[in-house]
C-alpha cells in the first residue's frame, strides 16, 4: 500500500507543491475578501475559471504551432500571466459591483450575500459553456468539454531531486507563486493602503472615523484577489495545459480548504495551507489511489476544522502587526 | 401585492379551526387532482405532467421542506444537503436488491441512517462559526458521492440498476387510476404516495415549528449567544434540526430510488443542492407555503419552458443575484422573518466591512461576538 508512495515519494512531492502553490494563490482571495467582507466568495471559483479562459484565448490569439524560446518566450509567459491577471482582476471587481454591493449597502444578510455569489458563480460557468466557448474561442456544440492548451514552451528537465525530474515550467510556476506572495505580503504589511485592509477587517466602524474609504479598500480586495487568482489561472494553464467552463468549482472548494488550513484571513496561512493541501492530496492518492484524491482533501478540512477550527497559523489578518 | 397578503394572514391567523380544517383537506383533495390530462397539456407540454409532478416537483418541495429546517429554521447554512438524499436513495437500492427488503422497510431505515449521517456530520461540525459549516457540509455533499463513485462493492461509477418497486395492492381503482399498483408505466401512484408522504412530513415540521423545538429553532437562527445565556441547549438543537433534516431528505431519497429503477453517483451534484437551496430563498425560508412555491417554481419553470432549456440555469443564476439584490426575503416570507431581516440579521449575521445607513440599522458582525 505504501510501496507506491515510498517508491515515488519526490515525483508525488514535486506534484504536490506545484498543485499547492496555485491552491495557495487561489486560497489568497478568499482569505482576503473573508478578512475583510466576512464573505465566502463563492464566485472565486470562477474568477480562476476566468483566467485560464484569458490565458488561453492569449495562447489562441498568438498563434503558437511550435514551443516558443528565448525573448519570445519570455514576452509570452508575461502576456500570459498579464492577460490572466488582468481578466481575473477585472471580473472580480466588476463581480464586487454588481452581486455584493447592493447588498452590503443594505446591510443584507450573509446567507444573502452567499446565495447572491452561488447565483454569480452558475451565471458565469454557464456564460462560458454556451457563449464564450463556442463563439470566442470558436467552438461550437463544444462548450462542455475540456479544452487544449497549446504549448508554448519547451519543458526540460533542469534538474532532478532522489530520482525525480524537475522541469523548468514547475521552476517558474513555484518560483511565480512565491514572488507574487511576497510581492502582496509587503503591500498589505507595508502600505498606506494595506492599512487601510488590514483597519478595517479588524474593525469596519471605526476604520470609517479614521478617514478609511471602505468602498475603495473592499475594490482593492477584490481586485487584488482576483489578481492572484488570474495569475493562477495563467500558470495552470501552463503546467496543465487544459482549460473547462467549470474547472474551478473543485478546485475552488480546495482552494478555500487551504486558506481554511492556513488559517482564514492569514495571508502567509493561505500559501502554507495551500502546499500543505497539495502535499496531501497527493500522498494520499499514492497510497488510496487517484479516485480518492478530492475524497482526502474534503477529510482534512473537516478534521482539520473539528481540531484546529483557526488553522495552522491562526486567522489573523486582523491581528497583523499595524 | 404585501397588502394583499398581509390581510390574507391576518385573517388566515384568527380563522377558527373547523375554515382552516377545510382548506387543508381542500389543498390536500387539490393535490391529488393535479395529474390530470385536462391541465398537463398546458403544464407540462414536453414530458409526461404526472412524471414530473413526481419528479422534479414533488422531489423537489420534499427536499425543499426538508432543508427549510435546517436552513429556514434554525438559521444553519447546509450546501450539501444532497448528501442525504443520496444516502437515502443507495439505502432503497442496496437493502432492495442486496437483502430483499420491501419498500416500507427500507422506508424506516433510510430515515434511521440519514439521521444517523446527519448526527455524525453535525456532531463534529456544528460547533463551528456559520460559514465554515456551509463549506463543511459542502465537502461532505462530495465526500458522499465521490466515495459512492470508487466503490465498486455499491456500483462505482455507473451505480445500481433494478431497484424494485414498492410492493403493489392490485385492484383498488379509483377514477380508471389502479392507486396501488407500482408499476413502471403509470406514474401516477407514485406521485400520490409522495403526496401521502409529503403531507405526512408537513404536519410533523408544523407541529414542531411551534413547540418549544421550534421557538428554540428561532432563537438560535436570531442570537446564537443570547439563546445559549437565556439556557437554551443551542448544540442540541441544532443537532435535532440536522438530523430531522437529514432524515427528511433521506426519506425523500427511498422514495424517489423506489420509481426510478437504477440510480448512480451523478444523480447527486452538487447543482441539487444548490437548486434546493435556491428553492428555500426564493420562496421565503422558514415559511413552508412560501417554500413549497419556491421549490414549485425551481421545479416546474425549467421543465414548462424546456425549449430554452440550455439558458436555464444561466438565468436561474442571473435571478438569484437579482432576488438578493431587491428581494431577499423570497417571495413569500414569514412574517417573523421578514422582520429579522430588516434588522439586518437573518440566520448569520450581517457582513463586515458594512457601513450601516441610517436607514439600515444592520449591526456589524463585530459586535456581535
Amino acid at each position: 500500500m505504501f510501496d507506491n508512495l515510498l517508491g515515488s515519494f519526490w515525483p508525488y512531492t514535486i506534484d504536490g507543491l506545484i498543485l499547492g502553490a496555485i491552491y495557495g494563490l487561489v486560497a489568497l482571495g478568499y482569505t482576503m475578501v473573508y478578512g475583510v467582507l466576512r464573505l465566502i466568495n463563492f464566485a472565486h471559483s470562477e474568477i480562476f475559471m476566468i483566467g485560464t479562459m484569458a490565458s488561453a484565448f492569449v495562447v489562441m490569439v498568438m498563434g503558437v504551432t511550435k514551443p516558443l524560446t528565448g525573448l519570445a518566450l519570455v514576452g509570452g509567459l508575461l502576456l500570459l500571466v498579464l492577460a490572466g491577471g488582468a481578466a481575473s482582476a477585472g471580473s472580480a471587481m466588476l463581480l464586487e459591483r454588481i452581486a455584493y454591493r447592493p447588498l452590503r449597502k443594505r446591510g443584507a444578510s450573509r446567507l444573502a450575500a452567499l446565495i447572491s455569489a452561488i447565483g454569480a458563480s452558475l451565471f458565469l460557468q454557464e456564460l462560458f459553456a454556451l457563449v464564450i466557448i463556442p463563439y470566442v474561442f470558436n467552438r461550437p456544440q463544444q462548450g462542455r468539454n475540456q479544452m487544449g492548451v497549446a504549448r508554448i514552451m519547451e519543458k526540460d528537465t533542469l534538474f532532478s531531486i532522489g530520482g525525480a525530474q524537475v522541469r523548468v515550467d514547475q521552476v517558474i510556476i513555484f518560483v511565480a507563486a512565491l514572488g507574487m506572495m511576497v510581492l502582496l505580503d509587503l503591500l498589505v504589511n507595508r502600505t498606506k493602503i494595506g492599512r487601510g485592509i488590514r483597519a478595517t477587517s479588524q474593525d469596519p466602524e471605526t476604520a470609517v472615523l479614521m478617514g478609511v474609504d471602505i468602498d475603495k479598500i473592499v475594490r482593492v480586495t477584490f481586485l487584488i484577489g482576483g489578481l492572484m487568482a488570474g495569475v493562477a489561472g495563467a500558470l495552470f494553464v501552463l503546467q496543465f495545459e487544459v482549460t473547462k467552463f467549470s474547472i474551478g468549482f473543485l478546485l475552488g472548494i480546495k482552494a478555500f480548504t487551504a486558506a481554511v488550513l492556513g488559517g482564514i484571513g492569514n495571508l502567509r496561512g493561505a500559501l502554507l495551507g495551500g502546499l500543505f493541501l497539495g502535499l496531501i492530496e497527493n500522498y494520499g492518492a499514492a497510497i488510496f489511489g487517484s479516485g480518492w484524491k478530492d475524497v482526502i482533501a474534503f477529510s482534512v478540512l473537516v478534521l482539520v476544522l473539528m481540531f484546529r477550527p483557526t488553522g495552522i497559523l491562526g486567522e489573523s489578518l486582523q491581528q497583523a502587526r499595524a | 401585492m404585501g397588502a394583499f397578503t398581509d390581510r390574507v394572514r391576518d385573517r388566515w391567523a384568527t380563522a377558527p379551526g373547523w375554515q382552516r380544517w377545510t382548506v387543508y383537506v381542500l389543498l390536500f383533495i387539490g393535490a391529488l387532482l393535479l395529474p390530470s390530462e385536462s391541465i398537463g397539456h398546458f403544464m407540462s407540454p414536453y414530458s409526461d405532467w404526472a412524471s414530473v409532478l413526481f419528479f422534479p416537483v414533488g422531489t423537489y418541495i420534499v427536499l425543499a421542506i426538508g432543508l427549510n429546517i435546517v436552513v429556514g429554521q434554525a438559521g444553519l447554512l447546509d450546501l450539501g444537503f444532497v448528501a442525504f438524499f443520496a444516502i437515502g436513495g443507495y439505502s432503497m437500492a442496496l437493502l432492495g436488491t442486496r437483502l430483499g427488503l420491501n419498500f416500507w422497510e427500507i422506508l424506516i431505515a433510510g430515515v434511521i441512517l440519514s439521521a444517523i449521517s446527519g448526527v455524525v456530520l453535525g456532531g463534529p461540525t456544528l460547533r463551528l462559526r456559520g460559514d465554515y459549516l456551509a463549506i463543511v457540509t459542502l465537502g461532505f455533499g462530495e465526500i458522499v458521492r465521490q466515495t459512492a463513485e470508487n466503490t465498486d462493492a455499491i456500483g462505482g461509477p455507473r451505480g445500481i440498476a433494478g431497484i424494485p418497486h414498492p410492493p403493489s395492492i392490485d385492484g383498488v381503482v379509483i377514477f380508471g387510476v389502479d392507486i396501488f399498483h407500482y408499476g413502471v408505466l403509470d406514474p401516477r401512484p407514485y406521485y400520490y404516495l409522495l403526496v401521502v408522504v409529503a403531507t405526512l412530513i408537513i404536519i410533523f415540521v408544523k407541529r414542531w415549528e411551534k413547540s418549544r423545538v421550534g421557538r428554540a429553532w428561532a432563537a438560535i437562527r436570531e442570537d446564537e449567544d443570547a439563546a445559549e445565556v437565556m439556557g437554551v441547549p443551542t448544540f442540541k438543537f441544532k443537532l435535532l434540526a440536522f438530523a430531522i433534516g437529514a432524515s427528511i431528505g433521506g426519506a425523500m431519497g427511498v422514495v424517489w430510488a423506489g420509481k426510478t429503477i437504477s440510480i448512480n453517483p451523478n444523480d447527486f451534484l452538487f447543482m441539487l443542492s444548490a437548486t434546493i437551496l435556491a428553492a428555500v430563498v426564493l420562496g421565503g425560508s422558514g415559511n413552508i407555503p412560501g417554500v413549497i412555491l419556491g421549490a414549485f417554481l425551481v421545479a416546474w419553470l425549467p421543465e414548462r419552458f424546456r425549449g430554452l432549456s440550455e439558458y436555464r440555469i444561466m438565468v436561474f443564476g442571473a435571478a438569484l443575484v437579482a432576488l438578493m439584490i431587491f428581494r431577499p426575503e423570497g417571495l413569500l416570507p414569514s412574517r417573523r422573518r421578514k422582520a429579522e431581516l430588516a434588522e439586518g440579521t437573518g440566520g448569520m449575521g450581517a457582513m463586515g466591512a458594512e457601513v450601516p445607513d441610517p436607514q439600515a440599522h444592520a449591526e456589524p458582525e463585530g459586535a456581535a461576538k
